[in-house]
């Protein structure tokens, strides 16, 4: 719709907000799968309630805006192999890479962090390739 | 406080996911199938979110410590390594199979039902498996 890039210009000040928040009074960068991860594999749990909070927030607040949509379709695919090889792909990578879209995205190109740039160069080139293979060759998704 | 600015942050995390379209799996997978039907958003938010972020950082050179407590953290090498490459590559894969990366799985995962579970536990399957791959690869070439 072309209204959609309005929409996604105003989320994206308020995800930059959201980041900006946490690195100016907490001193953290907001990074989804560093702080997810940091709980799963132990290595944040002197922070762990900090990062629950944040998590738990993330996951509850959106409910409060659903009603303004009507009905919300994530369009997510029902096809649950796919969902779990892509899940296995994802929690993997953004751990052995040290960050996902917000992490090395928002936050790492907002410093000029030159591994924040290369990361998402490199997430981004493979993305395409692999939906490039995926559906427009193979005709898996 | 530190939780209070923690839910905040996590609240206009969620919502600015959701307004902005990022929790729609089409959308993302639009911005990458740049040979299908291309969705330009995703370059929107990011480009919206780096204006807020930016200023943040700028202003972190003047306060010198965060308003709760601890220490802002240290810029990083700007060096490349494996992990770096290998990871991201792995990553940008999964992503653009189903759409979801971290923060939208978490943000839409009350209306993504048994699926968006799934990815989640997936996702932390894999976390748990990244230690090894990434000792391994930090490993060979320092």
């Amino acid at each position: 719709m072309e209204q959609d890039w309005i929409w996604g210009l105003v989320g994206g000040v308020m995800i930059g907000t959201a980041g900006a928040v946490l690195l100016l009074a907490n001193g953290r960068i907001m990074g989804a799968s560093g702080i997810f991860g940091g709980l799963i594999d132990r290595s944040g749990w002197s922070t762990a309630k900090e990062r629950i909070a944040f998590l738990i927030a993330v996951m509850v607040f959106p409910l409060a805006i659903y009603p303004l949509y009507g009905s919300v379709d994530t369009h997510l695919t029902d096809n649950y192999w796919i969902i779990i090889i892509a899940g296995l792909l994802v929690g993997l990578g953004t751990r052995t890479a040290n960050g996902c879209t917000s992490g090395h995205g928002v936050c790492g190109i907002s410093r000029f962090s030159f591994r924040g740039i290369m990361a998402t160069v490199v997430y981004i080139v493979a993305g395409g390739f692999t939906i490039s293979i995926a559906r427009h060759v193979l005709g898996l998704i | 406080m530190r939780y209070f600015y923690s839910i905040l942050s996590g609240a206009l995390f969620g919502i600015g996911l959701t307004v902005s379209g990022m929790i729609d799996t089409t959308k993302v997978q639009g911005w990458l199938d740049v040979f299908g039907d291309w969705d330009p958003t995703l370059a929107f938010v990011m480009g919206g979110a780096i204006i807020p972020m930016s200023i943040a950082w700028m202003l972190t050179k003047k306060l010198g410590k965060p308003l709760a407590g601890g220490e802002f953290p240290e810029p990083t090498e700007p060096f490349v390594d494996r992990s770096l490459i290998i990871g991201s590559t792995m990553f940008g894969m999964g992503w653009a199979l189903v759409g979801l990366c971290p923060g939208p799985s978490f943000a839409s995962i009350a209306i993504n039902g048994i699926g968006g579970l799934v990815f989640i536990a997936a996702m932390t399957g894999g976390m748990l498996l990244a230690p090894r791959l990434k000792n391994y690869l930090d490993a060979g070439t320092a």
